[in-house]
């Protein structure tokens, strides 16, 4: 546990780190899907968890977020992808639009709150 | 199934041209802009920085382990996050295949379409992949996850090469692109009650876990919300099957959209 990521070397702690811990989860997938019916209650609650998995880092990433997006206060976060959200709602739902809004909303509020 | 009306190789095309106009082609530009900044600015050469994007393909991984090894984060507390963060990618992969499998679909033939899934080619593929002819839909998938990690080697060499003329609430900017484009697009393909209950509650659920410091909040936060979910959806579907009882009318099985502006 006490070998650093640097003393690997990068390549090496890209297959070891990287690639395998992620990749493992996709073969898992195969596995899983060979036994699931398309039309299935299984599937359902497959996607079910897939889709709350998803919505659990959309939270951990607005708000505890990495590197350069921490320096924008959580307010602007918030307000930013709920800002965001609505314009997607409001204009024909569409991801184009929300993310434009959003993104526009983030940097005004953290020109703003800065 | 005779005469298909498409070839494989044109359902490939189909993939890359459904993959340049995705709007998760500018989503995929901006983060892996900033995604080859920071493999620069870390330290790291450009030949890893375009090997990680292909091999990875996951851009909360790619973060996490160009960070860790940035920061001399131990090897092992790197590879856990990694793991917790791909655990997202098991759900999907078991959604996604089932709609493009066939029974003469080898296992080999699933390990590309697996390993192109990542958020935005699932979204796309689930929205696209069933107006396809089943035959054709690996091939379609399989253009659709290569034009995208195209986008995304081309964003992060241009990112890498730009590195030190990015101003800094430009990065700020790029890493608000995935949780940003994540909601919406999640919103979209949600047409279903169980999919938004699922959204709803994991958004909830899973900070609360956190901040009550649950081991695995995002595995045990996420397996709860979508069972939570599948649970209304069941008890949705009883309550329907006893009132169409109950009307002695034969009720079709198309439930009706009542969301605004939810339809086609």
């Amino acid at each position: 546990m006490s070998t650093t990521v640097r003393e690997l070397g990068p390549y090496l702690a890209l297959v070891l780190v990287g690639f395998l811990p992620n990749e493992i989860w996709r073969v898992f997938g195969i596995v899983i899907a060979r036994g699931l019916n398309e039309d299935s209650e299984l599937m359902v609650w497959v996607r079910a968890v897939a889709t709350a998995i998803l919505a659990g880092i959309i939270a951990q990433l607005i708000l505890t977020p990495p590197g350069a997006l921490a320096i924008v206060p959580l307010v602007v976060r918030l307000g930013a992808v709920t800002t965001g959200f609505l314009a997607f709602l409001i204009v024909r739902r569409s991801v184009f639009v929300g993310v434009l809004v959003g993104e526009v909303a983030l940097v005004l509020g953290a020109l703003l709150w800065a | 199934m005779g005469t298909l009306p498409m070839s494989s190789a044109a359902a490939f095309a189909t993939g890359l041209k459904a993959a340049a106009r995705s709007v998760f082609v500018y989503v995929i530009f901006g983060t892996f802009i900033g995604y080859g900044a920071l493999c620069h600015d870390l330290g790291f050469g450009l030949p890893w920085a375009v090997a990680s994007t292909v091999l990875i393909w996951a851009g909360p991984a790619q973060v996490i382990v160009v960070t860790a090894l940035g920061s001399g984060v131990p090897a092992g507390e790197a590879a856990i996050a990694v793991t917790l963060s791909g655990l997202r990618l098991l759900p999907m992969v078991a959604a996604l295949l089932p709609l493009v499998k066939t029974p003469a679909t080898r296992f080999w033939h699933l390990l590309l379409p697996a390993h192109l899934t990542a958020v935005s080619m699932w979204v796309e593929s689930l929205r696209i992949a069933p107006r396809l002819p089943r035959e054709r839909r690996i091939a379609f998938c399989n253009g659709l996850g290569i034009g995208m990690v195209a986008a995304a080697v081309v964003a992060a060499i241009l990112g890498y090469i730009m590195a030190e003329r990015l101003p800094p609430l430009f990065g700020a900017a790029v890493l608000f692109l995935t949780p940003m484009s994540f909601t919406v697009s999640i919103a979209r393909n949600s047409r279903e009650l169980v999919d938004r209950f699922a959204f709803g509650f994991g958004l909830t659920l899973t900070p609360i876990f956190a901040l009550a410091k649950v081991d695995l909040a995002l595995l045990a936060g996420g397996v709860l919300a979508g069972t939570l979910a599948f649970a209304v959806h069941r008890v949705a579907a009883i309550v329907r099957e006893a009132s169409s009882e109950a009307a002695s009318e034969p009720q079709a099985e198309s439930e009706p959209s009542r969301e605004p502006g939810g339809g086609p």
